[in-house]
């Protein structure tokens, strides 16, 4: 474990000269926002932001992603026969990302990279990938981060974890990425590992008095699945859904999606697209049945695999770190925090 | 490691029209690649991706058995996109096949049991797969008896006639071939719906005694209540689900039940772990 | 507000008393201060719950379908003018509704509001025509009628156009010598900067089809962008795709479209998709001196054919 002092006049000119080897991603304004994108000549990531609309998962996971190609025309002798997509991956650094969004990174590894199966689409982009985080002072008043294992200061997934000390950050340097990340940027200036640990903590501290929202999950992994599956409250949390995507699209960890085919003259491409189980369309068989034909079992998936499924079959807490994003942007105001509770405390009457 | 994502090219060698409306098709698909054939080694019971560029892919049981190698066999129903494609391609067309995926029938339980093979319309395939499994002279001897009971609409809809007339005729498997109805007075077979011949013809479930399952969810809902009649234990009843599927590896997340993931953690269940999932199949 | 508040609860109460519906839908309070969210009412002691403020932007027609029994439904002008589209085209039968009429006052432009500040809204209250907010950094008073909803200020039928009971009394309608002030800016520009103008307007939408769904009128069981057989867009981020999207749906709801402004309520992007339909509201103005939602006895323009359609594009 290091830490580094990086002086913020020296910050720009550090990240300047990690382009050399790294293509940088980081917060910056758009018309309703912040977003993490990637940041063009001259652009600097906008240190100064509080939270942004999209996460970070669309870095490894974009919304739109070509897998593989083949050409279609017959007179072609490897016709019908598909390669894999080109994509770059030299590596990459995503700077100033919230710890709740590192926390998520490392829920979704545990869907792309498993024993039986790796994508290597997501693992590509991953190992390609430093993680530099930046702690949230003041978190804001729907952060209940706190409460899923991950929080202002989460080291989890992050690769440098930066304090923001107003005149200068602090960066404790978590893996060996991260010293090469640091090492690239030319910042050298070691602090004391004590005194700076220390400081992390009070930051840490201060930040966490913060967070008035939180969830409980206690009680969750002690109920059958079936249980909380045939509760009676669904069909009243689902009532003002209207099913659109928004809530899976913004969250962090959902990683659900879609592959189609597309086809320009004669050149096909087979793509994954981000998917929604708030559509029907998700699960419909070419039959037209549909195992999740109502509003009702789609708005519960949802919320069983986050809280119920995903708990019961990694055994690494929920599959939501807290940020807050859905209940924000969730057209009719449909809030995690409050089906998590509800999960929670139910009792099945006997 | 390999691309998940990635098919092994395949040709098609052969396609046979499989029932007298025509909307099922026998298609036999040689492996180009010599070393992908070995990695495309499968169990009974498990499934592939057919994959067509440009069109996308489709979820099918391997029709053909491990133990016939130099091919694999999927027999497709023409109902969405990808399959009615599928019916309108030629011999000698390139394409390609993911897999295998999923897990199969569980040959090791079954071993030295009593096999009750039950089968409805054309989700047959995957039992095809597992009686030519079950009958090869290396295996015949690790099973017990055994019985099928297998049905559809008309003597015109059973899929692999051929084949099941030449089973009928073996004495190390016992046939129960119906159809719902047919006017054929030439029929020598069963008429009725498979639940009520399972109870009539099936055995009675002792220890060693297991069923296999599959069938349109309707025929399934319907057998249960016949196994129990019969004393089938919800252990003893194994039963292979679809779902839509994109990946087939457990990543896009849409054909779970519950937890387990009908491509990864599936396609076969018994019955006791399905009844500690949500229905949603 | 309160007084609309007491009075669509006092109403519900009879009703559901009365058994003469089995369920109100309407609005209750939300977990964020300027939330709200849709909900049924079917038990008395739940009327509480009913409430009714300048937050409540959404379109209640959109979940009036399906239901088994007589519902009542409280309804702004613009709902009020959905529903009548709802009955004319046969999604719901007039008897099965009992319309709880709520003379509008106008909605808040919520993005606006939030804009003022750089952190997140705590508190919202409002009296009257000035609306309090509060972060954790600072106070705003402002004055309701300098933040209302650009379709809201637009807006020439606040009062319920179709109704069974009345919340209050009804307020004056405006009349406006150019309605379509936003439709004519985007008209007189040139093609290259129109076509940058709607790149620009749908340059992080993330097709979640939020607006598609909080939208009354889009109510196909399947609709064009999920069809499959065939395929008619693309399901990528493909700015072609994103935008036909956007432009079919706009043309789909063509003579059908009130501006509620509910898809602008929805869209976590901040998308003015009103961009789109207003076009195709001007000119079925122009074309067909039609405005949505007005006549239980008319068909939409284009659904319905008359010797006077305007047939000037045959040449």
């Amino acid at each position: 474990m290091k830490f580094i002092t990086i002086d913020k006049k020296d910050w720009a000119k550090g990240i300047e000269k990690s382009r050399k080897t790294y293509q940088l991603f980081g917060p910056v304004k758009d018309k309703n926002g912040f977003f993490i994108k990637s940041l063009g000549k001259d652009m600097l990531p906008d240190m100064d932001y509080h939270d942004s609309v999209m996460s970070v998962k669309s870095v490894l996971f974009p919304q739109t992603e070509n897998i593989l190609t083949t050409t279609l025309d017959e007179a072609q002798e490897d016709h019908h026969i598909m390669k894999r997509a080109v994509t770059d991956y030299s590596p990459r650094a995503v700077l100033g990302i919230r710890p709740y969004d590192a926390k998520a990174i490392e829920l979704v590894k545990l869907n792309f990279d498993t024993d039986d199966y790796k994508d290597p689409y997501w693992c590509d982009a991953y190992e390609a990938t430093t993680f530099v985080g930046l702690g949230l002072n003041k978190p804001g008043p729907f952060d209940f981060s706190s409460s899923t294992g991950s929080g202002p200061f989460n080291e989890e997934g992050l690769d440098v974890l930066l304090a923001d000390l107003d005149d200068k950050y602090l960066a404790k340097v978590l893996t060996d990425k991260g010293e090469a990340f640091i090492k690239a940027c030319g910042f050298d200036l070691i602090a004391d590992d004590k005194e700076s640990q220390a400081l992390f903590d009070i930051l840490r501290k201060e930040a966490e008095k913060n967070i008035v929202s939180k969830i409980s999950t206690d009680k969750l992994k002690e109920k059958t699945i079936l249980e909380i599956h045939e509760a009676p409250f669904w069909d009243d949390i689902a009532f003002s859904c209207i099913n659109c995507g928004t809530c899976t699209f913004v969250c962090p960890t959902c990683w659900c999606f879609d592959i189609q085919d597309e086809t320009k003259r004669k050149a096909s491409t087979r793509i994954r697209n981000w998917d929604t189980c708030m559509s029907p369309l998700f699960t419909k068989h070419a039959t037209g049945h549909n195992p999740r034909d109502t509003k009702t079992q789609r708005v519960r998936q949802r919320f069983m695999h986050k809280l119920k499924y995903f708990f019961d079959k990694y055994d690494q807490g929920i599959m939501c770190v807290g940020c807050g994003r859905c209940v924000k942007s969730c057209p009719v105001n449909i809030d995690i925090r409050e089906v998590c509770n509800m999960m929670n405390s139910y009792e099945k009457q006997e | 490691m390999e691309n998940p994502y990635m098919p092994y090219p395949v040709r098609i060698d052969n396609i046979e029209i499989a029932t007298e409306d025509k909307s099922l098709k026998t298609f036999k698909f040689v492996i180009l690649n010599k070393e992908d054939e070995k990695k495309f080694s499968y169990e009974a019971g498990q499934f592939a991706e057919l994959s067509i560029p440009g069109v996308g892919e489709i979820p099918i049981g391997i029709a053909s058995s491990p133990v016939e190698k130099g091919f694999v066999k999927f027999t497709v129903f023409k109902a969405g996109v990808v399959t009615s494609h599928l019916h309108n391609m030629k011999e000698g067309d390139i394409m390609g096949i993911r897999g295998p995926l999923g897990n199969w029938y569980p040959w090791d339980k079954l071993e030295n049991k009593n096999i009750v093979i039950i089968g409805g319309g054309f989700a047959f395939t995957t039992l095809r797969s597992s009686i030519i499994y079950m009958l090869d002279p290396a295996n015949r001897s690790k099973f017990k008896n055994i019985d099928v009971v297998y049905g559809a609409r008309s003597p015109g809809m059973l899929l692999y006639r051929e084949e099941l007339f030449e089973w009928e005729k073996r004495d190390d498997i016992n046939m129960h071939i119906t159809v719902d109805s047919t006017d054929d007075p030439n029929w020598k077979y069963h008429s009725g719906f498979v639940p009520q011949i399972v109870e009539q013809q099936a055995p009675k479930a002792d220890e060693d005694t297991y069923a296999i399952i599959c069938g349109p969810p309707i025929m399934i809902k319907f057998t249960q209540p016949s196994l129990t009649v019969l004393g089938y234990k919800q252990h003893q009843i194994i039963m292979s689900l679809e779902n839509r599927m994109k990946c087939g590896i457990g990543m896009c997340g849409r054909c779970n039940i519950g937890k387990e993931l009908v491509c990864k953690d599936g396609p076969v269940f018994t019955l006791e772990e399905l009844n500690q999932t949500p229905k949603e199949y | 507000m309160d007084t609309y508040i007491n009075k669509i609860r006092e109403l519900s109460l009879k009703l559901l008393k009365k058994k003469e519906v089995v369920k109100v839908i309407g609005f209750t309070k939300g977990t964020l201060p300027m939330a709200t969210s849709p909900i049924a009412i079917s038990l008395e002691q739940d009327v509480e719950k009913l409430i009714f403020n300048s937050t409540c932007g959404l379109n209640l027609a959109n979940y009036i379908r399906n239901h088994k029994g007589k519902i009542a439904v409280i309804a702004k002008g613009c709902d009020s003018r959905n529903i009548i589209t709802h009955i004319v085209e046969n999604q719901i039968p007039r008897e099965q509704l009992h319309i709880i009429g709520v003379p509008c006052k106008g909605m808040i432009d919520k993005t606006k509001v939030a804009s003022l500040f750089d952190d997140d809204i705590i508190e919202f209250s409002e009296d009257n025509d000035t609306l309090l907010l509060k972060s954790s950094s600072k106070e705003e008073r402002l004055n309701k009628q300098d933040y209302l909803r650009e379709n809201c200020k637009l807006c020439m039928h606040k009062n319920p156009v179709i109704y069974d009971d009345l919340v209050g009394d009804l307020v004056d309608e405006q009349t406006l010598d150019t309605p379509y002030p936003d439709v004519e800016q985007i008209e007189n520009m040139d093609a290259d900067t129109k076509w940058q103008h709607f790149d620009k307007l749908t340059k992080n939408c993330i097709r979640c089809y939020a607006c598609r769904n909080a939208c009354p009128i889009c109510y196909c069981p399947t609709c064009f962008v999920d069809e499959s057989g065939p395929q008619w867009v693309g399901k990528g981020q493909d700015k072609t795709d994103v935008n036909t999207f956007h432009f079919l749906r706009a043309f789909h709801c063509a003579g059908r479209c009130t501006d509620c402004g509910a898809c602008v309520e929805a869209c976590p992007m901040d998308i003015n998709v009103r961009d789109f339909t207003r076009k195709l509201n001007k000119d079925s103005f122009e074309l067909f001196e039609w405005e949505a939602g007005l006549d239980l006895t008319k068909r939409p323009p284009l659904d319905a054919y008359s010797p006077n359609d305007p047939n000037d594009f045959i040449k």
